[in-house]
């Protein structure tokens, strides 16, 4: 609609998404990367491994990471395509084996070092070598159990299925297996050195010697649990995190954690708190965007067309002119008396009565199934054999009475496709087996629960993407921002420094809590 | 209206005398009091400085004799008899008014509007 004929003077272009996402992230220059989190595979997943185990856990990338703004400045659809080719990609799948070989060797050969320390002697000059006498045989104990520990420690420290593939290397655990490498490196180099060339015969001292070798490997055992998991235990870090669509904001407590790691744990807790993503509810601020500036319509009055190619001054007049025609619009779209505020007040008011009612009936309904279902005693079971049913059976028995207040409640609160008819009679089946109320059967139709509680193919957001402007393997500190992106909508994570918190304290004498009592009275004379 | 400790406590009274009404076995005066020095003085209405221990008129019965007399509701009671009513307990001070042997009290008893009252005249009249 023409409103001012001097304001208005081109057509309004809407500019495709491509354009516009290449562009922004072209200025920022953002580095993202892939986060996997494969569902449930045991073998695969974790990045650096600390090595010393024959063990299920990735190595990260050692070579380089997947950045680069070029590959994922795209449209949605090619996102999606990404995400799928990953999935079969031969790369990563190489990069995981490469990783987890690198651990092994290093396992066993951390393992076999002190065995090899004590078997060599006897192998290359048994005739040279003083017997063992009963301290030595001691230290044989020793290292046997010394071993065997470190081998239980290893297994609960390391051996666990992986939770995740973070884009850039475990920082922590390479710089452990390259010590570990290191320190072995340097054993075999004094044993090779002193003791095999120069064929030493105390052989006393050569097991003392593997035996300090299995007591420095407990220590760097335990240097690696203090480092990879007391200490990001105590919290420092207060991180807040909001889902883009809808609002939707939690605060968590992390440690000291480097960027990706934050981040895999936020993606752990998004599972258990964030209500389910519902993209049917967002559907009304979108029309309701769209009607906003679906009556103005720019048209070009003065003559002068934006399909002349846009070289030198031309570009400049272009851009600027853009610029004034969008300001133009938001002119007119606020001068336009706009009722829209008491359409959406209505409109929800109106919805709030509608759910309201039908979940009252759904509540009804759900309560009078129930009363048909009584349980049967043991003894009961055995006098009337007759019309006895197995939970699922009963299920589906009083199913069909609720059904329908059931359905037109999911609809009215647009959680249909959330759950289906087979769900549903599965939750029925469950609820009965376990003497649940109707009340606690329905509390997971009543409000939409977290993700965790839905079915598997509902966790479509197996794929995240990390986007963020400082190094992901630095560590969080007051002030980062990060997103993490899957392919409905974003999370935005900013963290802030836990203050230090300086605390005083005041005695109070238990005998000091006296009281008086205040009077006013009235007599009358 | 309000005492400095060491200082004499100067205001404007006003002289009621009341007599003693009989109804059946007791002596009635009419009026009810509050205040003194073991009540609570944040909690009284009438008093202007809610420090003030003394002792006030709280409440007058209609046509009994102390409305008669002219007592007012918010009077502060200074004197009763002779007897001081500025540093008494509330007990006391039910005490000094409810001697069976008297008939008559005698109080002297100031209220805001007296001091005004005073102020007035003296501006109305100049100093020579």
């Amino acid at each position: 609609i023409l409103e001012n004929q001097n304001v208005f003077k081109f057509l309004v272009v809407e500019r495709s998404r491509d354009r516009h996402k290449s562009r922004s992230k072209d200025s920022r220059s953002e580095k993202s990367v892939t986060i996997n989190t494969p569902p449930a595979e045991p073998l695969l997943g974790d990045t650096a491994v600390r090595g010393e185990q024959v063990q299920d856990d990735n190595w990260g990338e050692t070579t380089t990471a997947i950045t680069g703004t070029s590959e994922h400045s795209l449209s949605q659809e090619d996102i999606v395509r990404i995400t799928k080719d990953l999935e079969d990609s031969v790369g990563l799948d190489c990069r995981r084996y490469f990783t987890r070989t690198l651990a092994i060797i290093l396992g066993l050969l951390v393992f076999l070092t002190p065995l090899a320390f004590l078997v060599l002697p006897h192998i290359l000059w048994p005739d040279k070598l003083q017997s063992c006498g009963t301290a030595c045989e001691g230290l044989f104990i020793s290292v046997a159990f010394k071993l065997l520990i470190l081998l239980l420690a290893v297994w609960a420290l390391f051996f666990r299925p992986a939770r995740a593939g973070l884009p850039r290397v475990y920082v922590f655990r390479a710089l452990l297996a390259v010590l570990v490498l290191l320190f072995v490196i340097s054993y075999w180099l004094f044993y090779g050195v002193r003791i095999l060339d120069s064929q030493d015969e105390n052989y006393q001292g050569i097991v003392q010697y593997a035996v300090s070798l299995v007591d420095a490997l407990l220590f760097i055992h335990y240097l690696a649990i203090v480092l990879l998991e007391l200490r990001q235990l105590q919290p420092c870090y207060s991180v807040c995190v909001t889902r883009s669509t809808d609002g939707e904001t939690r605060h968590y407590n992390l440690g000291q954690l480097s960027i990706q790691r934050a981040a895999l744990a936020i993606i752990e807790h998004y599972y258990c708190d964030f209500p389910v993503h519902n993209p049917a509810l967002l559907s009304a601020s979108k029309s309701r965007a769209a009607k906003h500036l679906a009556g103005l319509k720019v048209y070009n009055v003065d003559g002068e067309f934006p399909a002349a190619p846009a070289e030198g001054p031309g570009n400049n007049a272009a851009a600027g002119i853009a610029h004034s025609q969008s300001r133009a619009m938001i002119a007119a779209a606020a001068r336009r008396r706009d009722t829209s505020h008491n359409e959406l007040y209505y409109e929800e008011a109106e919805h709030e009565r509608r759910v309201r009612k039908r979940r009252a009936r759904l509540v009804v309904a759900v309560e009078e199934a129930f009363t048909h279902i009584k349980r049967m005693q043991e003894e009961e079971q055995k006098k009337a054999p007759g019309d006895v049913m197995d939970p699922r059976e009963a299920a589906q028995a009083i199913f069909p009475s609720m059904a329908r207040a059931l359905q037109k409640y999911l609809r009215t609160t647009k959680q249909q496709h959330c759950h289906s008819m087979e769900s549903i009679q599965q939750h029925l089946a469950f609820c009965i087996t376990n003497n649940m109320t109707p009340k606690a059967f329905l509390e997971s139709y009543l409000t939409p629960g977290p993700t965790v509680q839905y079915s598997r193919d509902f966790w479509r957001a197996r794929q995240w993407t990390l986007i963020s402007e400082a190094s992901v393997t630095s560590g969080l500190k007051d002030g980062t921002i990060f997103l993490l992106k899957c392919v409905d909508f974003s999370l935005v994570v900013t963290s802030k420094k836990i203050p230090y918190i300086q605390m005083s304290e005041e005695y109070i004498d238990p005998k000091s809590h006296k009281f008086v009592l205040r009077l006013q009275s009235e007599t009358s004379v | 209206m309000s005492f400095v400790p060491g200082q004499p406590v100067t205001a404007v009274v006003e002289r009621v005398e009341i007599q003693k009404l009989r109804q059946g076995e007791n002596l009635i005066l009419g009026f009810s009091i509050g205040g003194g020095i073991d009540q609570d003085p944040g909690q009284n209405p009438f008093s202007e400085d809610k420090s003030d221990k003394g002792i006030y008129v709280t409440r007058i019965s209609p046509k009994g004799p102390a409305d008669l007399a002219g007592l007012k509701m918010g009077d502060k009671i200074m004197q009763v008899n002779g007897w001081d009513m500025t540093m008494v307990t509330h007990d006391q001070a039910r005490k000094k008014l409810t001697k069976k042997r008297e008939d008559v009290v005698r109080l002297l008893v100031t209220r805001k509007s007296l001091e005004e009252a005073v102020k007035h005249s003296k501006c109305s009249y100049p100093k020579h």
